[in-house]
C-alpha cells in the first residue's frame, strides 16, 4: 500500500474533527475574519504551532488579495502550496553512497528510536544491503535486548556491550566492525534523552565526535526521531539536538494515530531540516519515505475514500 | 522549567494590566488574547482554551473586576482560580480495595512511559510499606518483559510474567499469585497501543472485566500536543479510567496536555514522573501547579522535599551550632550531602518563587553539580581535626589536601575563604535576628 493510502487509512479509523471542519470551511463562499480565525484554529489543532500558523495565514491573505482568488478550491490549493514551500516538494532520500554509511538515530524518550532502527534495517536488508546495528542505548533497562530482537527480525548483525557501558565505546566498536566486515550500513541506536539535560547532550556530542574520529566524514546521516503525538516541544527538541549533532533529517513516527505531527512544518521552516521517513504502523514494513505532497494532501483530505 | 514560558508570558501581560487603574472591556480582551496564545503555545487543546478563556472573560467582565481598584490582580486571581479548578482542586490519592490486593492497570500510547511508571509506582508503594507485585502484560513490544524484570530486580520487588501469552490470562494468574503471596498491590503493565486500534482496545476492556481493578491509570506524556484530547477521550470511552499519570515533566515542555487531558476526562492527575530514576515520582498538586503557571513558585513542594530529606533532629542540632558559631566544615559537608539527596539543584531552583519570572535568564544557566563533588572531595581529604578547626590548615596541609582530593591548592583556598565568609555572615545574622532566627534554622541552605 502506498504511503498516501496508509496515512488515509489511519485517518479513516477516526474521522477527524479537522477533516470535517476543513470540509465545512472550504465550502464557504466569502473569506471574512471568521474564515481566517477558523483556519488558524485548524492548523493549530494539527500542532503546526502559533508562529507558523500565523505566518501561513498572513501569507494566504496576501495571496488571496494579489491573485484575486475567489473559489474555495483555489484558496485550498494556495494554502497547500504555501506549506509545500516550507516542506519542499520532493522527497529527500538518505545519502547511502558511503561504505559503510553510518547513521546515527537520536531522540527523546519513547519516540520510537529502536523501532525505527529495526524498520530501517529491514528496509536495507530487503534491498540486499549488509546491515550492522550498534546498541548505543546502554542506559534503559532491556534496550539492548530490544534491539537484538530487531536484529533477528531484520536479519542484520549487532554490536553490543553491557548495560551501563559507555555509548561512545559501543558505537566506536560498531564503526570499526562495520568497516572490517564490509557492511553497507551501520545503524547506531542511542539512549532516549530529554534535550534539557545538559550532561546527556554532552554525552551525545562525544558520540558524534567519536564517530567522526573512527571514520572521518561520518556520521553520514543524523536522524532525529519525532513523535507525531508530541506538540510544540518537538521544535525545542530539534533545535537542541541539532546543536549537539547537526541533523540531516527527521523521522516522524506514530502517524497512524489521529495526530498530524504538524510541528514538522515548523521544524522545516525554522531549521531547514527535511523529514525523510514517516512511521505509519507497528509492522516491520511500516516505515515509508516521506512524500511532502502526499503528507500535505492527507492533512487536507476532506472525503473518505 | 515546566510551564515556564506560559508563566512568563502571563506575567508580562499582567504587568501591563497591573499599571492600569481601571480596565475596559478592550483591556480585558487584549489580556485574554495573550492568555489564549500562551495556552495554545503550551499545547493546551484549542477547544479547552476556548472554554477556559470564555469562562475567565465572563468573570472578568463582571463588575468585580471592572470596578476593582486593582483590576490586574483581580484578573490574575480569576485566571489562577479557574486554572486550579480546571486541574482539579485537591490531591487525588489511590483508592485501595476493601479486600487486598488492590489492582491497578496502567494503560496508554506507545512510548508514554508505562513500564517506567509501573516501576516508579511500585517503588512509591514500597516506601509506604506496601508489597506490590509487578505484572508484565506487555507481550507485544520486544523486550518489554525483560525491561520490567530488570526494574523489578533493581527495586527488589517480584515481577510476574508468563512470556508472550494472552495478557488477560497473565493478569488473572498474577492476581492469584498475589493473593497467595500476600502482595497487597498488583500493578499491571499493559502494552502501548494507539487509541484507534480496536483490537487492542478490546483486549484492555476484557482485562478490565476480568480483573475489576480499583484503578485504571492513563499514562500521558507531558509533551503531547493537541491530540491529547482525542487520545484521552478514546481511552475514557472504552475504559473506566480513574486517574492520569503525567510523565516526562522533567523536560522543558510547557505541559499543556495536563490541562487538556484533565478537562476532557474529568479524571484527576494522580502522579507525575520527573526523571528516569525510579524515585523521580511525585503526587500531583493541582493548586501548586496553578501557582506555578502564574509564577508564584512551588515553595510547598520544596519545603516538603526538604522536610523529607532533612533529619529533624539533625536540623535542630545544626541550628544550635549555627547560633553558637560552632559550625564546622564537617557540618558543612553533611549539609551538602543532604542537599544533594533532595534532587538535582536545577529542579530545586525552579521551585523557588521569582524564578519563573527569571525563566529566560535562567534557561542558559546550568547549576554545576560538579562543583559540589569538588567541595565534597576537598573536605573528605581533610583530617577530623582540620575539619573542626580549619585555622590549623597551613600551606603544607593545603598541598596535601589538594593532592588528596585531586584538586588545586587554589580550590582549597577558595573553599576555606568561602567557609570563613559564611561563618562571618552567620555571626552577623545571629546578632541581627536573635529572636526570629529559630524558625529559619530549619533550612540553613535558604
Amino acid at each position: 500500500m502506498s504511503l498516501f493510502g496508509r496515512i488515509k487509512e489511519g485517518l479513516k479509523k477516526t474521522r477527524n474533527i479537522i477533516m470535517n471542519r476543513m470540509e465545512e470551511l472550504f465550502t464557504r463562499q466569502n473569506f471574512d475574519e471568521d474564515f481566517f480565525a477558523e483556519l488558524e484554529e485548524i492548523l493549530i489543532a494539527a500542532d503546526v504551532g502559533i508562529e507558523t500558523t500565523l505566518e501561513l495565514v498572513e501569507k494566504l491573505r496576501d495571496k488571496i488579495r494579489e491573485e484575486k482568488l475567489k473559489a474555495p478550491e483555489q484558496v485550498l490549493a494556495a494554502l497547500k502550496s504555501l506549506i509545500l514551500d516550507i516542506l519542499g516538494r520532493d522527497p529527500v532520500p538518505l545519502q547511502l553512497e558511503h561504505k559503510p554509511t553510518v547513521i546515527l538515530v537520536l531522540g527523546v524518550n519513547g519516540v520510537g528510536k529502536t523501532t525505527t532502527i529495526g524498520k530501517l534495517a529491514a528496509r536495507f536488508t530487503a534491498e540486499g544491503k549488509k546491515v550492522l546495528l550498534a546498541a548505543g542505548d546502554t542506559f534503559r533497562a532491556a534496550a539492548i535486548e530490544q534491539l537484538e530482537i530487531w536484529a533477528q527480525r531484520s536479519h542484520s548483525d549487532i554490536i553490543k556491550h553491557q548495560q551501563g557501558a559507555d555509548p561512545s565505546a559501543v558505537i566506536f566498536d560498531g564503526v570499526a566492525a562495520a568497516a572490517a566486515r564490509g557492511a553497507d550500513v551501520l545503524l547506531c541506536d542511542t539512549a532516549g534523552r530529554l534535550h534539557n539535560k545538559a550532561n546527556l547532550m554532552a554525552e551525545l556530542k562525544k558520540v558524534y565526535r567519536v564517530v567522526d574520529k573512527a571514520l572521518p566524514g561520518a556520521p553520514h546521516e543524523v536522524l532525529l526521531v519525532l513523535d507525531a503525538t508530541t506538540g510544540q516541544n518537538s521544535l525545542a527538541q530539534a533545535k537542541v539536538f541539532n546543536e549537539a549533532a547537526p541533523l540531516t533529517g527527521v523521522v516522524l513516527t506514530k502517524l497512524d494515530g489521529t495526530a498530524k505531527g504538524g510541528i514538522v512544518i515548523a521544524v522545516a521552516r525554522q531549521l531547514k531540516i527535511p523529514v525523510k521517513f514517516v512511521g505509519v504502523g507497528e509492522g516491520i514494513d511500516d516505515l515509508q519515505p516521506f512524500d511532502p505532497v502526499a503528507y500535505v494532501e492527507s492533512i487536507f483530505t476532506t472525503k473518505e475514500q | 522549567m515546566l510551564f515556564e514560558n506560559l508563566s512568563s508570558k502571563l506575567q508580562e501581560t499582567f504587568r501591563r494590566l497591573r499599571g492600569k487603574g481601571k480596565l475596559t472591556e478592550k483591556d480585558v480582551n487584549t489580556a485574554l488574547r495573550e492568555v489564549r496564545l500562551a495556552l495554545l503555545e503550551a499545547d493546551v487543546n484549542f477547544k479547552v482554551v476556548k472554554d477556559f478563556v470564555a469562562t475567565v472573560k465572563e468573570r472578568c467582565l463582571g463588575s468585580e473586576v471592572l470596578e476593582s481598584l486593582t483590576p490586574g490582580q483581580m484578573v490574575i486571581k480569576i485566571v489562577n482560580e479557574e486554572l486550579t479548578k480546571l486541574m482539579g482542586e485537591s490531591v487525588a490519592k489511590l483508592k485501595p480495595a476493601d479486600k487486598p490486593p488492590t489492582i491497578i492497570m496502567l494503560v496508554g500510547l506507545q512510548g508514554s512511559g508505562k513500564t517506567t511508571t509501573v516501576a516508579k509506582l511500585a517503588n512509591h508503594l514500597k516506601k509506604a510499606n506496601h508489597s506490590p507485585l509487578l505484572v508484565a502484560a506487555d507481550v507485544y513490544r520486544p523486550a518489554a518483559i525483560k525491561q520490567l524484570q530488570v526494574l523489578g530486580e533493581q527495586l527488589k520487588l517480584p515481577v510476574f510474567q508468563m512470556g508472550q501469552q494472552n495478557p488477560v490470562q497473565i493478569a488473572r494468574a498474577a492476581v492469584e499469585q498475589a493473593k497467595k503471596n500476600h502482595n497487597d498491590y498488583v500493578l499491571v503493565d499493559t502494552a502501548g497501543r494507539l487509541h484507534v486500534d480496536e483490537e487492542l482496545m478490546d483486549e484492555l476492556v476484557q482485562m478490565e472485566e476480568a480483573l475489576q481493578p480499583q484503578e485504571i491509570l492513563l499514562v500521558v506524556d507531558a509533551m503531547t500536543g493537541q491530540d491529547a484530547v482525542t487520545v484521552a477521550e478514546s481511552f475514557k470511552n472504552r475504559l473506566g479510567l480513574t486517574g492520569i499519570v503525567l510523565t516526562k515533566l522533567d523536560g522543558d515542555t510547557r505541559g499543556g496536555a495536563a490541562l487538556s487531558v484533565r478537562a476532557v476526562t474529568g479524571c484527576p492527575i494522580k502522579f507525575v514522573g520527573l526523571g528516569e530514576k525510579t524515585d523521580a515520582f511525585e503526587p500531583f498538586y493541582p493548586d501548586r501547579m496553578a501557582s506555578r503557571i502564574l509564577g508564584m513558585g512551588d515553595v510547598l513542594t520544596l519545603i516538603e522535599k526538604a522536610q523529607a530529606t532533612f533529619d529533624e533532629k539533625k536540623a535542630k542540632e545544626l541550628e544550635k551550632k549555627m547560633r553558637t558559631q560552632q559550625f564546622t566544615l564537617e557540618d558543612f559537608l553533611e549539609q551538602l550531602q543532604q542537599l544533594k539527596q533532595m534532587g538535582p539543584l536545577q529542579q530545586l531552583l525552579e521551585m523557588l518563587p521569582g524564578m519563573g519570572g527569571m525563566g529566560k535568564k535562567l534557561k542558559g544557566m546550568q547549576v554545576d553539580e560538579k562543583e559540589f563533588v569538588k567541595v565534597e572531595a576537598i573536605i573528605q581529604s581533610m583530617t577530623k581535626e582540620e575539619r573542626h578547626n580549619p585555622s590549623i590548615i597551613n600551606s603544607s596541609r593545603r598541598r596535601r589536601i589538594a593532592a588528596g582530593s585531586g584538586t588545586k591548592v587554589q580550590d582549597v583556598n577558595n573553599l576555606l575563604k568561602q567557609f570563613n565568609l559564611m561563618n562571618k555572615m552567620m555571626k552577623q545574622l545571629t546578632k541581627m535576628e536573635k529572636g526570629r532566627f529559630k524558625g529559619r534554622g530549619r533550612f540553613p541552605f535558604m
